[in-house]
């Protein structure tokens, strides 16, 4: 073997070996590297117990009530499948919305309802400007109803 | 909490002193150093060339 | 047997022509980035769920992307130097280091203050994000390896061989998104096409022209420091008009 290609296969070996064992690694690791449970995660009983996480999904809709006066919120976290009530105090990220997407963080309690000391908005990759959206929201509203076709519901990742 | 308000208030300050301007910053920084390695360098190979004469 | 195709690889040659390139990228560079500004604030529409924020993203992305490709091509170049031993390559590798630390660096710290008043913090330990992270330190610690071995053939060689290896992190970084759950959200510009307005598209992609083009032109301006730096005892460099004066 010349010295060049004995010099690309050590390369060659090396880069293997070091992307098979940060796959590895990362397959072992693939819970945490996620940043949240999906609500039907935690029905299945994937969601560590007694120990603060975050839950990720939609806000449901009509699901968002504010006590009177004071900073306390009450909704739910769905993924379109199932949904898990969530409570909380403090301030909103502005781009909370019912429908649109959000992670929380908190520990769950008996009963299956969230304490979450943290709430954050999390927003789709799509720009446009508000006419655009209104326009889009019209034409789909319109489309759902003449074809009775189902909404689209946007996929939870 | 005080930042937390008055980003909001004033959403272009924010966004060109914060983002761009930093931005902006960096390239600054980064092209006045690399004037100043071209001139120490220039100056070490004169310096060098002029004492050592042919090499 | 010379080697005609090469000739560019020569650094006598690279020299005097990076030395031509570099003004017109230059040019080139700062008139992308008023057209690109012009568009992103004065024509572009405000963003129907962002607001105003959103316009942090003409320097984001194309920072982000710049970050990624230039390690790439860092990767590519001191793979290039390994192999075939040429003497540009490896110190093209070293000349890109520290413009993709930089661009690495802007898509963090823009990233962050885009996160702050979007999604409620300045930072969370999610994939796109930590990776992101891992990239800058992939570049420092490439600055530092080749830094700190004073031969500079050995010290090409260990550095590349860093490169290489560090080159896994690039396709986490793009898939991270799509692979695990962030609070990042997916990509805008796809394969398939964007989810965009057209004038937001117009500025980012003008914005993303300009970086390059900065990116070219400050690459060829430190790698020309190199050549000179590591050339300095051959009879070329003592004939520039630079070296003569």
């Amino acid at each position: 073997m010349k010295p060049r290609q004995k010099r690309f296969m050590f390369i060659a070996v090396a880069l293997a070996g070091v992307g098979l064992a940060v796959g590895l690694v990362l397959y072992s690791l693939r819970g945490n590297v996620n940043l949240y449970f999906t609500p039907t995660q935690v029905f299945n009983n994937e969601a560590p117990v007694g120990k603060s996480f975050r839950i990720g999904g939609l806000v449901e809709e009509g699901s968002l009530k504010r006590d009177q006066g004071g900073l306390t919120v009450t909704f739910a976290i769905t993924d379109t499948v199932k949904s898990l009530p969530v409570v909380y105090t403090g301030i909103l990220p502005d781009l909370f919305k019912e429908g649109k997407g959000v992670v929380a963080r908190g520990i769950m309690e008996e009963g299956g309802l969230m304490r979450a000391e943290e709430v954050l908005a999390k927003h789709d990759e799509n720009y446009m400007p508000p006419e655009a959206l209104d326009a889009m929201n019209k034409a789909q509203a319109a489309k759902s109803v003449s074809a009775s076709a189902p909404i689209v519901v946007p996929v939870v990742k | 909490m005080a930042l937390d308000i008055w980003m909001r208030e004033n959403p272009f300050t924010y966004i060109w002193i914060g983002s761009y301007g930093v931005a902006m910053l960096v390239f600054a920084i980064e092209l006045g150093m690399l004037k100043n390695a071209r001139k120490a360098t220039l100056q070490k190979i004169r310096m060098m060339r002029n004492s050592g004469g042919n090499e | 047997m010379a080697i005609n195709w090469f000739k560019y690889a020569a650094p006598a040659t690279f020299y005097g022509l990076a030395g031509k390139l570099i003004p017109w990228l230059a040019v080139a560079s700062a008139m992308l980035f008023a057209i690109g500004l012009y568009i992103g604030f004065a024509v572009a529409p405000v963003d129907a769920q962002q607001g105003e924020f959103y316009r942090i993203i003409f320097i984001h992305v194309p920072a982000s992307i710049l970050s990624m490709f230039l390690y790439m091509i860092m990767a590519g170049y001191a793979a290039l130097g390994l192999i075939f031993n040429t003497r540009l390559s490896a110190m093209m590798a070293s000349a890109i280091a520290p413009t993709g630390a930089l661009f690495a660096f802007i898509s963090l710290w823009t990233g962050a203050l885009w996160g702050k008043p979007m999604w409620g913090v300045w930072w969370l330990w999610d994939a796109r994000m930590t990776s992101e992270l891992i990239l800058l330190f992939l570049y420092l610690g490439f600055i530092a390896l080749h830094a700190s071995i004073d031969d500079p053939r050995r010290a090409d060689r260990a550095s590349a061989l860093l490169a290489i290896v560090g080159s896994v992190n690039v396709p986490i970084i793009y898939f991270s998104v799509k692979w695990w759950n962030t609070l990042h959200q997916g990509s805008t510009i796809k394969f398939t096409g964007s989810s965009m307005h057209i004038a937001m598209q117009q500025a980012m992609f003008t914005m993303m022209a300009a970086c390059w083009l900065y990116a070219m032109a400050v690459v060829f301006a430190r790698v020309r420091t190199i050549i000179l730096e590591r050339e300095r005892n051959t009879t070329w460099v003592g004939e520039l008009s630079e070296v003569k004066q």
